[in-house]
């Protein structure tokens, strides 16, 4: 009976070291596989700075026109361009702010922004997404404009469900709704603009919110 | 009872082994110098026990050459990665 209980001390001495294993296995599985230092944040930036830019194309598109009378989206060369480079300093705004903010949360963690993880992600997220970059300019230049917003939404989502896998798992859902909203904004085309704000805006700040809190 | 013990490896009773081990299996491979910013361990701890699992059969690992400067990468082999799945379940068994 003795031998019986020390048997059962040892063991349930054991069982926390145990416990400690596999919280170290996971710990470890998760930072030598996925990309953590993903800023909430930059989410939150990522999606001002959308809704800014929808704005400045709304004003952009719709110039000079009756609210109250049927709108038609007018496109001259001119409107292109300066379509084309607000959707350039947002992007470009967007990544500079996620750089910087990745780069402060993986300093607040010990870690270092630029590992091996950080590539495989982008990699993995930029295949699909300058793929879909690239078919929406041609459709641009061949003047199919209203197919822009659906490709740009549906190929960011693929993007992201591809990139899930190497950083954070809310970036699966995420990608998901994207592609959704793409996908209603293919049957609905001429709200291009609406469905552009509500993915690359609404949705970047409630993800970023949520995944700030998270991971704080 | 003695059945679960069984399972459980020696080669895993280290720390280091296990970390190692862990980031192999979900990792195709990893050179040495991120294995080292992971573990947060030295050159010679993490290499000895590298040698280990080596020993073991756990792991192998190829030599190659990034701008003129050695690089080895290691990855888990199949006998590792089953050793270790069983060493989990026995972890987990020893839990219920």
């Amino acid at each position: 009976m003795c031998i019986f209980a020390l048997y059962f001390k040892v063991l349930s001495m054991n069982n926390e070291t145990y416990i400690e294993d596999l919280k170290m296995i996971r710990e470890i599985m998760n930072r030598s596989s996925r990309f953590i230092s993903l800023s909430g944040l930059s989410g939150v930036f990522a999606g001002s700075f959308a809704l800014i830019g929808a704005y400045l194309a709304y004003l952009t598109v719709y110039a000079n026109q009756d609210y109250l009378q049927y709108r038609k989206a007018v496109l001259t060369t001119e409107t292109i361009t300066t379509l084309l480079l607000i959707a350039v300093v947002t992007l470009l705004l967007s990544i500079a702010m996620g750089i910087f903010l990745s780069k402060r949360k993986a300093r607040k963690d010990k870690q270092k922004v630029w590992n091996l993880q950080a590539k495989r992600m982008l990699i993995n997220l930029f295949i699909p997404l300058i793929t879909g970059g690239f078919l929406s300019l041609i459709f641009l230049f061949k003047g199919y404009i209203g197919i822009v917003a659906p490709l740009t939404l549906i190929f960011y989502g693929l993007a992201l469900v591809n990139a899930s896998k190497y950083t954070l798992t809310e970036i699966r859902s995420l990608g998901i709704v994207e592609i959704i909203l793409g996908l209603l904004a293919a049957q609905f085309i001429g709200y291009g603009l609406i469905f552009w704000a509500l993915g690359f805006g609404v949705l970047h700040i409630i993800y970023g919110i949520a995944m700030h809190l998270k991971y704080r | 009872m003695k059945e679960i013990l069984k399972d459980l490896d020696k080669a895993f009773e280290n720390k280091i082994r296990l970390g190692i081990m862990s980031a192999l299996v979900v990792n195709e491979y990893l050179d040495f110098n991120t294995l080292k910013e992971l573990l947060e361990v030295t050159d010679g701890n993490l290499a000895s026990h590298l040698k280990s699992l080596e020993n073991s059969g756990y792991i192998n690992f190829r030599k190659e050459f990034l701008d003129r400067k050695p690089n080895t990468k290691y990855s888990a082999t199949h006998e590792g990665i089953l050793a270790f799945t069983k060493h989990i379940k026995a972890i987990e068994q020893l839990l219920k």
